[in-house]
């Protein structure tokens, strides 16, 4: 644990129990005594609290710092309303992916929320792209904490009424506990929550101010990773990486119509090839009939024994109670209900394409 | 009953010459929470440090090694069903199986209770 990088949590984590780990070079709680199951299951039926301050909080803000920013991701951003967050992709020449991000419309400049494994690609990216005139500022003195969970909202707005009134994607600044926080309805669980970022010399106190209402309970990355899986969320690393299209990811919603017109977003050509005739795989959701879960690199096969892609993630699902996973898979064999089988150690198992997500998100629409 | 235990946090304890098999509970707590349980069918024969079972938590899988040698006589079939035995109590009910050992002395070259929890010390 020794030269990481270490949150303004931290103290706080190790006082709760939780087994830090390393994470794209920061020490974060992998889980807390009550274990992943449990913390699981707090967030889907009451809050839990996540500390998610590795990612890389930035602003953007200049002229045209909306028409610059469409120039490194694939959603409308000109078309992003004030006080409004929008998830998006940023892509490279080839149309990989270069990381999936959020962007807030503040009114005068853009919020952005990036993954902690990505920040020096992220920069650098934006450094070659963006305008002269846009002038980035990391916001590396923020902490940023998640409240994720049906009981989140209650929560909040106990604290703050103004919580009540945002929906899904709704992003304002309010006092919470005499703090000054940035509040965005939104997370990476598909539950209904909120993303805070306050600086960091206040999460401790904010945090320890949630954490003392009887619903809500720490929960750590393990719980994160089960609870976005199931939710049928992408990781970048897993689901995304360079040489992934944002079309093989079933992430086309993400791409905007006016920004499919107008083409003019890095990798547009094989990106809308791929809109337009079909990508050659596609990320879905495998259901696995037995009790064994396969992970991260498994092979999938068809009904013939063919390798036909491999599983990005998998784990044990808490909430649906079984083994769920989310792989490539080649056309034509990655239609909904298609019969598949995954190899884990020597044995084919059975298992079928589902529809995403596994279980259904409950966002605050 | 003599009870051994091995470097990759294996417990074996010998009855009537018969070897029961699990995992330690220090094992149980470093991997969490404990949802799969793959193990082998009674009649198969292992050499020592061979692959004999799986153990999946829910964030990755882990081999179970042959402690000893020998043929495996009864998996704990109480572990397919309830996993979750594992966690809450690792060192009792929820062996992984037994077998007959068909190198006893090999016991000698296992770690006594004391030996490892001194090993588990040393790895804080």
């Amino acid at each position: 644990m020794h030269g990481l990088n270490t949150t303004a949590l931290d103290s706080l984590h190790r006082t709760l129990g939780a087994r830090m780990v390393d994470f794209a070079g920061w020490a974060m709680p992998l889980q807390y005594p009550a274990g992943i199951l449990l913390e699981h299951r707090r967030c889907r039926e009451k809050a839990a609290l996540f500390d998610v301050s590795h990612m890389v909080q930035l602003e953007i803000s200049g002229a045209n710092a909306a028409r610059c920013l469409e120039r490194v991701v694939v959603g409308d951003i000109q078309g992003l309303a004030p006080g409004r967050t929008r998830y998006t992709l940023m892509t490279n020449d080839a149309g990989g992916v270069v990381d999936d991000l959020m962007i807030t419309n503040l009114g005068d400049r853009y919020y952005l929320v990036l993954n902690a494994a990505r920040r020096e690609a992220d920069l650098a990216h934006l450094e070659a792209h963006l305008d002269k005139n846009c002038v980035l500022s990391l916001l590396d003195d923020h902490s940023l904490l998640a409240l994720q969970g049906p009981l989140a909202a209650g929560i909040l707005s106990d604290l703050n009424p103004e919580a009540s009134l945002q929906t899904f994607m709704d992003c304002r600044t309010m006092n919470i506990g005499g703090c000054e926080c940035r509040v965005s309805r939104l997370g990476y669980t598909g539950e209904d929550g909120f993303e805070i970022s306050v600086k960091a010399d206040r999460a401790a106190s904010l945090a320890s101010l949630l954490l003392s209402k009887n619903e809500v309970g720490p929960a750590g990355l393990g719980a994160r990773d089960t609870l976005r899986l199931e939710a049928g969320l992408c990781l970048y690393g897993h689901e995304l990486d360079e040489e992934t299209t944002p079309v093989e990811a079933n992430l086309s919603w993400a791409i905007s119509r006016r920004r499919r017109q107008t083409r003019d977003f890095l990798g547009a050509s094989r990106i809308l090839d791929e809109v337009e005739h079909g990508p050659a795989r596609l990320l879905v959701g495998l259901r696995l009939c037995g009790k064994a879960p396969a992970r991260a690199g498994t092979v999938i096969l068809d009904d013939a024994g063919r390798e036909v892609g491999r599983v990005t993630s998998g784990c044990y699902g808490p909430t649906v109670s079984s083994p769920v996973a989310l792989g490539y898979v080649a056309t034509p064999f990655n239609a909904t209900g298609t019969k598949l089988g995954v190899q884990i150690r020597g044995r084919t198992l059975d298992c079928d394409i589902q529809t995403l997500p596994f279980v259904p998100h409950r966002y605050k629409r | 009953m003599p009870t051994y235990f091995t470097k990759d946090h294996e417990w074996v304890a010998v009855e009537d010459d018969i070897a029961s098999v699990g995992i330690t509970n220090h094992a149980q707590e470093q991997l969490g929470d404990i949802v799969f349980v793959e193990l082998p069918e009674a009649g198969r024969v292992f050499e020592m440090g061979q692959d004999a079972a799986v153990v999946e938590s829910v964030k990755a899988a882990s081999d179970i090694f042959a402690p000893i040698s020998g043929t495996v006589v009864e998996p704990n079939q109480a572990l397919e069903t309830n996993p979750a035995l594992v966690n809450e109590d690792a060192e009792g009910q929820a062996w992984f199986f037994r077998l007959r050992p068909s190198k006893p002395q090999e016991l000698d070259q296992l770690m006594q209770r004391q030996d490892y929890e001194a090993f588990v010390a040393s790895l804080k």
